[in-house]
């Protein structure tokens, strides 16, 4: 008697389909994808448990660690109006290709002053070279109200829409420091804010 | 994973030279492989990193009109932020405090229960919520003043203020060793 046999298969399979959406996903997901920026400084974030997301756009932060302010804006368009807006309040000339240049970085940690020197910089030095923060004091002079009061008209000027300021504070930080740049905001009548936190489940 | 040939080739007897025909198949395993792990790479290095943030209004700091309502007493509580993530809390004034200042810590048996024993004998006396002021001192930290905001979320407290310290509460907390 013959022995019904089993008939042998191939072991290889189809992957096109895999293959489609395995690229498809991936297309998804390097289109939505916003890099991780490196924060200039080291900032341990508080832990809260109320928290609410924050806008991506008409969005400024301003991480303060160890004494000193970083200001960062989102948006292209909005840092060049901003920029735009410091350059006449402190009679600095920027050329276009400044601007330009100023639209590309992250955040900004330096005396208005020192703009265009940072600005020549290659990316490697600017890396390098460490981070003094942007001078606050309660003086006219205050060139942190002068930034986010400028990122807030640039604001209202390209998206005509209120720019949401947000407080990135080290844990550690002293309180004084932080008086001092909430002092800023309320002279400018900002009255609201965000403390950017992070979650923390309640002990009950 | 290699796949047989089967197609004939090569030469045949009195025939022409003919070209081989290639099957048209791909191997695309490590194509798939390639493309899951570079999703499995954006996965990780970006959407993880929503930034998140905890609201707070102050009031309006305007200098020219007095518009404040005098705020009774027995309804404040004052919360002083000292050094070392300890916080002192009494009622009324600092000067004439209708309760013993007391010193205590952050969490649920810290400076919660006192605020949810106080705004509920407050609310049942007045009928009205408890107002806490919160003054944080030049040696608190940051993460203690988020940390007193999160209490009063927690508690459900509306009505807060963060105001600065003034000489008597500072002599306050030197006092109770936590400046």
């Amino acid at each position: 008697m013959a022995r019904a046999k089993v008939s042998r298969k191939s072991t290889a399979i189809d992957m096109t389909a895999m293959c489609d959406v395995a690229f498809l996903l991936l297309t998804f997901f390097i289109l939505s994808a916003k890099p991780k920026v490196q924060d200039p400084l080291h900032a341990d974030i508080p832990a809260s448990t109320t928290i609410q997301a924050l806008p991506e756009t008409d969005f400024s932060s301003l991480l303060v660690s160890q004494g000193k302010v970083v200001f960062s804006v989102e948006g292209t368009d909005v840092r060049m109006e901003t920029l735009r807006g410091m350059a006449d309040q402190y009679k600095i000339n920027f050329t276009p290709e400044e601007i330009k240049q100023f639209a590309g970085l992250d955040s900004y940690g330096y005396s208005i002053q020192f703009l265009k020197q940072y600005l020549a910089m290659s990316n490697q030095d600017r890396a390098k070279y460490p981070v003094t923060g942007v001078p606050v004091d309660t003086t006219d002079n205050n060139e942190l109200f002068w930034w986010v009061k400028n990122a807030r008209k640039a604001d209202k000027l390209v998206h005509n829409k209120e720019l949401k300021v947000a407080i990135k504070g080290d844990s550690k930080e002293e309180y004084p420091t932080i008086a001092k740049i909430i002092k800023t905001l309320q002279k400018q009548e900002v009255n609201k804010f965000g403390l950017i936190t992070s979650l923390k489940t309640v002990a009950k | 994973m290699a796949e047989l040939d089967t197609s004939g080739g090569g030469k045949k007897d009195g025939g022409k030279v003919r070209t081989k025909k290639q099957s048209t198949r791909v191997d695309l395993t490590a194509m798939v492989d390639l493309a899951f792990l570079l999703i499995t790479f954006f996965i990780l290095t970006t959407t993880l990193q929503k930034p998140k943030a905890m609201d707070l209004t102050m009031p309006d700091k305007d200098e020219k009109q007095n518009n404040q309502l005098p705020v009774p007493e027995t309804r404040t509580m004052t919360v002083l932020l000292g050094t070392n993530n300890k916080v002192e809390w009494f009622m009324g004034q600092p000067s004439n405090p209708l309760t013993a200042p007391t010193v205590t810590g952050f969490g649920k048996s810290g400076i919660r229960e006192s605020l949810l024993d106080k705004s509920k004998e407050v609310l049942a006396k007045s009928g009205k919520p408890m107002i806490v002021l919160i003054k944080p001192s030049d040696k608190s930290t940051y993460a203690d003043m988020v940390s007193m905001m999160d209490e009063l979320n927690i508690v459900g407290n509306e009505q807060r203020a963060i105001v600065d310290i003034s000489q008597p509460e500072i002599d306050l907390l030197k006092r109770d060793n936590i400046y």
